[in-house]
């Protein structure tokens, strides 16, 4: 059957995580087979993208059960772009493991448990089952715990029992959720769901279950109140980690929200003014705590909480051009967060040291290099024509329309925020002379390193690079995409057409 | 806990409980039992076996490292997850089933490869905690 091309992408990473398993001491032939199998699902994913593109909307009803009784998953636009996404960022993070990560944590089975991720984070894209999306996201914290650990330092096992406590929690809260609204509705697929809450008569009971669902999934992706694990933890693990978390495991939150909120509780007006409030919450804290941070992980951290403030704020919006710049900026976000991520492993690498005041000369020793980075540093910023300004645009209209002027006024000050600290950090990283500090000798530094692993290290941020630069210069092709996967969601009877074959 | 009456049960017990344990596997589809109850009954006889004659010695009985049972096992239930888009066209995890059930096993079909595939999983994973435990102690 050909819409089994969507549930490739799962299959492939199943399979070679099992595969992994099977040569747990071989860590050199890992890297080649992980490397591989993060090729393939990349091919699978690009696959999955072009037939749902072209034939719309496809599931697949896995035991042949039919829909609302089994679990169907389900690839709507949104689902296989941001399957697509995964695959890329995904392919980007395992080369740059096998050079950035040693040994030590290799051996404990990291790339088999680093697929078991990227299978979480596909299920819980593809699912159409909302108790299925549960399992998922436990599959996609198990494996996380296992990754945040691994190698057992003393901060780095400080940062996942507070990373392990607040999202067990958060896991906690979405299945009490879960279980109010199976007591109401009586079923568990999604398209089913939002055709029966209409008919509850209880809409205390309703609204009580969509904000239980909000904090579920608002602390598992970091907005307002509930964010504060990730700063004591998100820095800790190895850049690669760190990068694969920052990119994919906060946006797995969003997603959930965007699907939650536009297919089950769409547009209700209570829980609208509660989502906005907590964006230009969100955006003004992440951005505060970006401006006082001295490490540049940390710094990059505060920017995953401002920036997730943009997309829940766009989601309270509700019309479909906020939509469509959430979604933009969404695709922009997962790409550029990543790589931000291994060029703090790569600045790592080179001076010892992620701590702005330590740093410096980066411009004078690395041009090419520094101008590479400049790029998802400048788009981050959204410097037109770079990938950061076209959702913006479609965000500020949107909120201008809407005449939400707060949320305007934090949305401006997001980005002047992120321009201010970028600017700092450019000038105190790049173009300040290198101070006097005394560099560890035990380190094997950048320069040290052959060419080809100097290759497998620049390769990874040049490629995620050479996306962004695609997401800002054929602006036009995802932005068509942004707007046919925002009418998908507005219009929520399309995908419980498809699903339940009406 | 090296006493001669648990030592000679032990010997017996071993091939009892193992054959227990596949009995239990096999009843496993509609009736109380499957995968992982079977596969912590094969675990305890091993425990049993380790407690009576030392561990040394039920490793070698073993022959694999425990932990390896996991992904044979993983592989199994997955192939046996994949099989109906292969085999048959249907979609993932569709049971698809022999025509004549064979005499004591029962009928087969892809899910009992799935109860096999949790069965070796459970072995391999309580096996190797408990070792690994009594290793370090």
């Amino acid at each position: 059957m050909t819409n089994d091309i969507i549930i490739l992408p799962l299959v492939v990473h199943l399979f070679f995580s099992i595969l992994l398993m099977l040569f747990w001491n071989k860590v050199n032939f890992q890297k080649v087979v992980s490397m591989v199998g993060n090729a393939i699902a990349l091919c699978v994913a690009i696959w999955a993208f072009i037939h749902v593109y072209n034939n719309g909307t496809q599931i697949v009803e896995s035991g042949n059960w039919p829909a609302p009784f089994g679990i169907v998953f389900v690839g709507d636009m949104l689902a296989v772009t941001l399957v697509l996404l995964t695959a890329i960022a995904g392919f980007a993070v395992s080369v740059f493991s096998t050079i950035s990560v040693i040994k030590a944590r290799l051996r404990f089975g990291y790339f088999s448990v680093f697929h078991f991720l990227l299978l979480g984070l596909n299920g819980a894209f593809l699912t159409g089952d909302i108790f299925n999306l549960y399992v998922w996201f436990e599959i996609i914290i198990i494996s996380s715990f296992v990754l945040i650990s691994i190698g057992g330092e003393k901060n780095q096992l400080e940062g996942a029992v507070k990373y392990f406590a607040l999202n067990f929690f958060a896991s906690m809260i979405f299945l009490t959720a879960l279980g109010v609204l199976y007591g109401l509705v009586g079923t568990l697929n999604m398209a089913d769901i939002s055709l029966k809450i209409a008919e509850v008569k209880d809409t205390t009971l309703v609204e009580i279950s969509a904000v239980l669902f909000l904090v579920g999934f608002g602390i598992k992706s970091a907005i307002f109140p509930l964010y504060f694990w990730l700063p004591a933890s998100y820095h800790t693990p190895p850049s690669a980690v760190s990068a694969i978390f920052a990119g994919l495991l906060t946006k797995v939150g969003v997603y959930a929200l965007i699907r939650v909120f536009t297919l089950i509780y769409g547009g209700d007006s209570f829980l609208t003014t509660l989502l906005l409030f907590l964006a230009i919450m969100t955006i003004f804290s992440g951005g505060i705590g970006a401006i006082i941070q001295n490490n540049i992980k940390k710094v990059f951290m505060y920017f995953i909480i401002c920036h997730i403030g943009f997309m829940i704020g766009g989601l309270a919006l509700f019309t479909e051009v906020a939509m469509a710049g959430v979604i933009f900026y969404l695709i922009h976000d997962i790409i550029i967060k990543t790589n931000l991520f291994l060029i703090s492993g790569l600045i790592y690498r080179i001076k010892a040291t992620t701590n702005m005041k330590k740093l410096g000369g980066l411009y004078a020793h690395y041009p090419k290099l520094s101008l590479l980075i400049a790029i998802p540093l400048f788009s981050l910023v959204g410097i037109p024509p770079l990938s950061g300004y076209w959702p913006k645009i479609s965000l500020i209209l949107a909120s201008f329309n809407a005449q939400e002027y707060w949320f305007f006024g934090a949305l401006i000050f997001g980005s002047l925020i992120t321009l201010i600290v970028i600017a700092k950090l450019w000038s105190e990283v790049f173009w300040k002379d290198q101070p006097k500090i005394n560099f560890p000798k035990k380190f094997i530094y950048f320069d040290q390193l052959r060419l080809g692993q100097k290759f497998t290290f620049v390769f990874p941020v040049a490629f995620l690079t050479f996306v962004t630069l695609y997401i800002g210069f054929g602006a036009e092709h995802i932005q068509q995409l942004s707007q046919r996967i925002a009418m998908e969601l507005m219009n929520n009877e399309l995908y419980i057409n498809a699903v339940l074959k009406r | 806990m090296r006493t001669i009456i648990l030592k000679s049960a032990s010997s017996y017990l071993l091939p009892v409980l193992l054959l227990f344990s596949v009995f239990i596997l096999l009843r496993g589809h509609y009736l109380p039992g499957g995968g992982f109850v079977g596969g912590l009954v094969a675990a305890i006889a091993f425990v049993l076996d380790a407690f009576s004659n030392g561990l040394d010695k039920t490793k070698g009985i073993l022959k694999f490292h425990p932990g390896f049972f996991m992904p044979v096992g993983l592989m199994i239930a997955f192939l046996s997850g994949i099989s109906p888009m292969l085999l048959a066209g249907l979609p993932l995890m569709t049971g698809i089933w022999a025509d004549n059930p064979i005499p004591v096993i029962g009928a087969i079909g892809s899910p009992l490869f799935f109860d096999i595939g949790v069965y070796l999983v459970v072995i391999g994973a309580s096996l190797t905690i408990i070792f690994t435990i009594s290793e370090s102690v």
